[in-house]
């Protein structure tokens, strides 16, 4: 899995969670919350999306990896890996 | 019949909260199943059929609506949750309403969705105190009224502090407190804050259909994410050990188990499921705000009586503004009139009929100890007359006296006997326990409220609270 890939991925359970919102110019290095109206029950949203979607367990702890786009796939691409995706 | 199933997730009642919960459970691969004593889903806002009529039982208005492209209000999340398109819910906002003070109505209020135009009025008609309103709007803005831990404070006295004309106090709570207070002549804050954001700074709208329409894109979500329902079959009584709810038993006798239970129905309602839930009543007593509607089914539309184009009007003839039980059997002195013909229907779309509804308070003892069925036919007529007439001064006067009766082809009324009968509410308390429970948390641990009791009020703040408790207590909960 490239970066690239994970990071559609996350931007495919957005588009899922938020459709109003415009995903088109996002910034990969900004924060989502900053870009548009993300509040804690979206992110609860993204974390299970990715458990229910991909089988990934993101702990509480490291909610603070899901912050931008750049930063999940960091965090994220190797967990894909680990599942041999 | 399976006498033995486990559920990870229990609900009882299949109103709003009830479905909201269900979906978002369902969703995250939970087994859910929701428990429901009628044959209709919807709980409070439900729907019958009579002589052919569909009605709709509580709805008036949906509040909280807000202009596609809105962020971060209470329907933009329960949509994002619940993962609804806003077109499902096909809502359309209302005209206008009024808020109608003086013994015929000499003093009103107009508002929309668009807040400008309460503001303006507010400025023209309360000059003096319009610097005040605009500061307690400010106040309601930046309010944190989702917290879950908020402490309760007076919203009368916090009003007053900004608003020092008595009537304008009472023409703001007049609304707000008809669409949600489960109190008596207060408030708490919090409460105030979520309704005039719901009425106020948010707005009205409807579906053409009514409530069928937002409980079908309910029932359909819920469906489709797998979750189980079981119809005319209520959950008569919770069994607790080790102070957890260990099993339900069902009205027809079987009993379930689950992980988690979530109750809609009720605070006091739920405590009579349990002796070890004995503690919730004395501090969460039951509701004494019911009421009686009236509901007129009329050959043409309402503005074809010369009636005009307002949506809502709450009215109060008397010079303070008083939200209480009353001894006798209605307090006809205030109520609100909806007319739900007057929303924004795309292409000259309305209702098939005109539809004309008042609600006023009531008294629920009185209505229940009537001493036979003829009495209490006897009192409705009696009281559906006294109601329209006293609703009829607070709206432009008929062409004829007459009128409104050669218009009207059918009509129903509901009384606080009605609401406790068809939805378990005890007290006929449409808004619940006037003690909120914004935690959800009870005496079980695995036992949870969502709904009217647990205090988002309204249909949208009804599924924004089973969506709460279901992320709260489930979703998000360390196992």
């Amino acid at each position: 899995m490239t970066k690239d890939a994970c990071k559609q991925i996350v931007l495919d359970i957005i588009a899922d969670i938020a459709p109003d919102e415009d995903l088109s110019n996002l910034k990969p290095e900004v924060r989502l919350r900053d870009q548009m109206q993300l509040d804690s029950m979206d992110f609860l949203d993204i974390v299970m999306e990715l458990r229910k979607q991909h089988g990934i367990e993101v702990p509480e702890a490291d909610y603070i990896h899901l912050a931008s786009l750049d930063s999940c796939a960091d965090y994220l691409t190797p967990k894909f890996e680990a599942l041999g995706k | 019949m399976n006498t033995s199933s486990h559920y990870d997730v229990a609900i009882i009642g299949a109103g709003m909260a009830g479905l909201a919960a269900g979906i978002r459970l369902a969703h995250f691969g939970k087994r859910v199943c929701i428990f429901e004593r009628h044959n209709a889903v919807g709980g409070l806002n439900s729907f019958y059929a009579l002589d052919g009529r569909k009605y709709d039982v509580g709805l008036h208005a949906m509040t909280n609506w807000v202009p596609p492209g809105a962020k971060g209000t209470p329907l933009t999340k329960l949509l994002r949750q619940l993962r609804i398109e806003r077109d499902e819910f096909a809502l359309h906002p209302q005209k206008r309403s009024r808020i109608a003070f003086g013994p015929a109505g000499e003093i009103s209020l107009t508002f929309t969705n668009d807040f400008a135009v309460l503001e303006a009025e507010v400025a023209q008609k309360f000059p003096a105190q319009i610097d005040g309103f605009r500061t307690l709007v400010g106040l309601v803005r930046t309010y944190d009224d989702v917290s879950l831990d908020a402490k309760p404070e007076s919203a009368r006295a916090l009003v007053r502090r900004h608003v020092t004309d008595p009537l304008l106090e009472d023409m703001l709570f007049c609304p707000v407190m008809y669409y949600g207070s489960a109190t008596e002549r207060d408030m708490e804050f919090g409460q105030f804050v979520i309704m005039f954001k719901a009425l106020f700074l948010e707005g009205f709208a409807r579906p053409l259909d009514g409530v069928r329409v937002i409980l079908r894109v309910l029932l359909e979500k819920y469906r489709h994410a797998g979750g189980e329902r079981r119809m005319k079959c209520g959950v008569k009584q919770i069994i607790a050990a080790a102070d957890r709810a260990d099993r339900l038993v069902l009205d027809d006798g079987t009993e379930v188990t689950a992980t988690h239970v979530i109750s809609t129905i009720g605070a006091a309602e739920t405590e009579r499921l349990s002796a070890a839930t004995a503690a919730m009543e004395a501090h969460h007593p039951v509701g004494r705000l019911s009421y009686c509607e009236t509901i007129t089914v009329l050959d043409r539309p309402p503005a074809a009586l010369g009636w005009g184009d307002d949506t809502i009007v709450f009215f109060n003839d008397s010079s303070r503004f008083t939200y209480e039980q009353i001894a006798g059997p209605v307090d006809a002195r205030s109520g609100v009139i909806c007319l739900p013909n007057n929303f924004a229907y795309p292409d000259g779309a309305d209702l098939p009929e005109g539809l004309f509804r008042c609600t006023c308070l009531a008294n629920y003892d009185y209505w229940t100890r009537l001493p036979d069925e003829a009495a209490y036919q006897a009192e409705k007529q009696r009281w559906y007359g006294d109601i329209q007439r006293s609703a009829l001064r607070f709206l432009p006067p008929l062409p004829t006296p007459d009128a409104l009766g050669r218009a009207t082809v059918a009509t129903d009324m509901f009384t606080p006997r009605t609401i406790t009968k068809f939805t378990g509410h005890l007290g006929g308390a449409i808004y619940g326990s006037p003690v909120k429970i914004r935690d959800g948390r009870t005496p079980l641990a695995n036992l949870y409220l969502a709904g009217t009791d647990q205090g988002f009020l309204g249909i949208v703040g009804a599924m924004l609270s089973g969506i709460s408790m279901a992320n709260f207590h489930v979703l998000a909960a360390k196992a």
